[in-house]
């Protein structure tokens, strides 16, 4: 097949050709560093360039939003980290945010209006699944129709945000073959990498919380596990691994799966 | 007359004690940190009808919160009937509220028949602790105290309601015999005056006015005892729902007294420039019973130890030693603790110890992954991940303390913006070479 190589718009070139994109769309350090998340980063760029979407990142100019120092108690240092987020985002006139980590999504959505960043917070999920619904997605059904695919609920779309039916109208977009979890929407079990848990050891215990939320998976034998967070990414797939299912069940982000099935 | 005066007296011991009781508390609030305005009344009375009066976080978990609703729901009806009795015990009436006609016939008999399903209820909720293991009943915190805390109040409620149950129907057997008008009506009522059929008269009497006397007098003795028990829940779940949070879960409050740090610092003309003289010096975070938001402190004495919190917390489930229901009865027994010298000597008062290390360990607040599971389960809209957090606020910022990954993840935002030690040169590297398929 045809291949088009697909430049990224940034916002500092952006503006100084004196144009303004609708969208920001944040990637977030996990998209920007994490081998396996860049991949979702590109997978849901390349969605927005086959929209023809107005959008452009920030690149070098994007620095963390502060949550992990703000759960792990550093607020000091998370409003430095907003402050200067703010600023830019002034500098760029930036009004929609379109973020692909529940975590970014959701300090800025109630977080930073504190501080005086007010701003249309899109979660890529909630954007996905009206773009489904407004007819401009069409997605294949044949890719993914007859896998059974579950949906990991990340804490901070789900009970945090309440953004619990977005993300299953595009997986039914997508299979005629959701199935959920015992433990699923606002009973879902925590991957184990939140408030700073993702870049630390676990305190001493029984168990890895990420074994017990991937027990919960296995237990209706899955071939997709579907996810929406970068965190949870690493978590499902370390889970995988460790239960040495690599082969049976593979774990895509959301956005992947819809690329997939566009055949982007 | 006599009987009058013993039960004005008997009153005002009550609403004596329960004054004092509640004048102690407001002190230590008084003493705790600001948490939120509270606004939008039509939205909090929306929420407390539907997650209070509407129990509707209960049926989260649907047997058991059915039952728990129907003894709540009783209750609400059966209150009607207690301030029936102060009304006729001040008076020397009898069945004083029956002026209100079929709205009293409808709660006499409500209250009738929910005595009885409250005693099945509680049947269950005893033989559930007595003799079943279930495991939300266990766990470090859930020391010998909390388990006789429960079956006592347990019991009192049972008791309560035999005694309704035989004022009811003893009152029925009294007016039938008497040709007497009956006033409300008594399903359950009816059936058990069948056990005065024998009796004389005079003793039908005396099982009413018994069962009257001991009635009222378990309410006011009760009403004493739940400030000091667990089951201040009884008081507390209620005004807790009202006053929630009414954000999303997600959201933490923000400090504004880092924000105005932050912003002397980011001012260049400000950043050296010394602090008022004036200024008083800010604690950050929480390191005792008295730095904890009246929010917090409402959420820890609203607590009934159900446990619905900790059965669903990841670390918990994992063997971790956090327990969101221990975070709360921990903040609870240390303002208990320090209560009296709260009350005595304000702030000032210190006992050598604190809420931190000496009740809750830096382990468990490390433990948290702020997945907000503990607060969508509980029933009451306590909020446990506000009170940890505050707590690592105080150990990063007033202590320099965390795990030494977690500072590595600090200085790594500090320098280069990201948690992990990359480039902000590098933050492109995802987007080269991207190439989609022509569709």
């Amino acid at each position: 097949m045809e291949t088009v190589k697909i430049e990224i718009p940034v916002m500092a070139d952006l503006f100084a050709r004196g144009e303004k994109p609708e969208y920001l769309f944040w990637v977030g350090c996990a998209g920007a560093y994490d081998d396996r998340y860049k991949k979702v980063a590109g997978a849901f760029a390349k969605i927005l360039t086959h929209l023809k979407v107005s959008f452009a990142v920030l690149g070098k100019e994007e620095t963390c939003t502060g949550d992990p120092a703000r759960r792990a108690g550093n607020e000091m240092l998370y409003q430095m980290q907003a402050f200067q987020n703010i600023e830019i985002f002034k500098m760029y006139e930036v009004e929609k945010i379109i973020t692909i980590c529940p975590h970014c999504y959701n300090i800025f959505k109630n977080e930073y209006p504190d501080l005086g960043g007010h701003y249309e917070v899109i979660s890529y999920v909630e954007f996905l699944d009206k773009q489904i619904a407004n007819g401009k997605l069409k997605l294949n059904l044949s890719k993914f129709a007859n896998d059974r695919i579950t949906y990991h609920d990340p804490c901070y779309l789900g009970r945090a945000n309440g953004i619990y039916d977005d993300p299953r109208r595009v997986l039914r977009a997508l299979t005629t073959n959701l199935i959920e979890m015992d433990r699923n929407r606002s009973f879902a079990l925590c991957c184990g990498a939140g408030g700073g848990q993702m870049f630390k050891e676990a305190e001493k215990g029984e168990k890895e919380v990420f074994i017990e939320r991937t027990e919960d998976a296995l237990k209706i034998n899955p071939q997709i596990i579907a996810t929406s967070c970068p965190f949870c990414m690493t978590m499902m797939t370390d889970g995988i691994k460790y239960k040495n299912k690599e082969e049976e069940i593979k774990n895509y982000d959301i956005a992947e799966l819809v690329a997939l099935s566009l055949g982007l | 007359m006599v009987s009058q005066i013993i039960f004005a007296i008997a009153l005002l011991i009550t609403l004596s004690i329960f004054a004092f009781t509640t004048w102690r508390y407001v002190r230590l609030f008084m003493l705790t940190q600001p948490a939120f305005r509270v606004r939008n009344f039509g939205k909090r009375f929306g929420l407390m009808m539907k997650v209070a009066i509407g129990q509707t976080k209960m049926f989260r978990r649907p047997i058991l919160g059915l039952i728990h609703a129907l003894v709540f729901w009783g209750f609400l009806v059966i209150l009607i009937g207690s301030i029936e009795m102060v009304i006729d015990g001040l008076a020397g009436l009898e069945r004083s509220l029956s002026v209100l006609g079929w709205f009293y016939n409808f709660i006499i008999a409500s209250g009738d028949v929910f005595a009885i399903i409250i005693v099945v209820a509680i049947a269950i909720f005893l033989s559930r602790r007595l003799f079943m293991h279930v495991k939300r009943f266990e766990g470090i915190e859930m020391k010998r105290i909390s388990h006789v805390d429960a079956n006592v109040a347990l019991t009192i409620i049972l008791l309560l309601m035999i005694s309704l149950l035989g004022l009811n129907a003893s009152y029925v057997a009294y007016q039938t015999a008497t040709n007497g008008t009956i006033h409300g009506y008594f399903p359950i009522g009816n059936y058990l005056a069948g056990l005065f059929g024998n009796m004389s008269l005079a003793v039908i009497h005396t099982h009413h006015q018994v069962y009257w006397w001991s009635h009222i007098l378990l309410i006011f003795v009760f009403a004493n005892l739940l400030p000091y028990s667990k089951h201040f829940h009884v008081f507390m779940s209620v005004p807790n729902v009202f006053l929630s949070r009414l954000e999303p879960l997600g959201k933490l409050p923000n400090m504004e007294n880092v924000t105005r740090e932050v912003k002397i610092m980011m001012n260049p003309e400000t950043a050296y420039a010394a602090a008022p003289a004036n200024a008083p010096i800010e604690r950050f975070g929480v390191r005792d019973a008295e730095d904890a938001s009246w929010k917090s402190y409402l959420d820890s004495l609203s607590c009934t130890e159900c446990g619905r919190c900790t059965s669903v917390c990841p670390a918990n489930i994992t063997g971790k030693k956090l327990s969101p229901r221990k975070v709360m009865m921990d903040l609870r027994a240390r303002m208990k603790e320090k209560r009296n010298g709260l009350i005595a000597q304000g702030k000032e008062y210190s006992d050598g110890k604190s809420l931190l290390r000496d009740y809750i360990s830096e382990e468990e607040l490390w433990a948290c992954t702020t997945c907000n599971a503990c607060a969508q389960e509980c029933p009451i809209n306590i909020d446990h991940p506000k009170l940890i957090v505050d707590m690592r606020r105080y150990l990063v910022m007033e202590e320099g303390s965390a795990p030494g990954e977690l500072k590595a993840v600090f200085s790594n935002i500090e320098n280069n913006g990201a948690p992990w030690q990359y480039s902000p040169e590098d933050r492109l590297i995802w987007a080269e070479n991207l190439e989609m398929n022509k569709v």
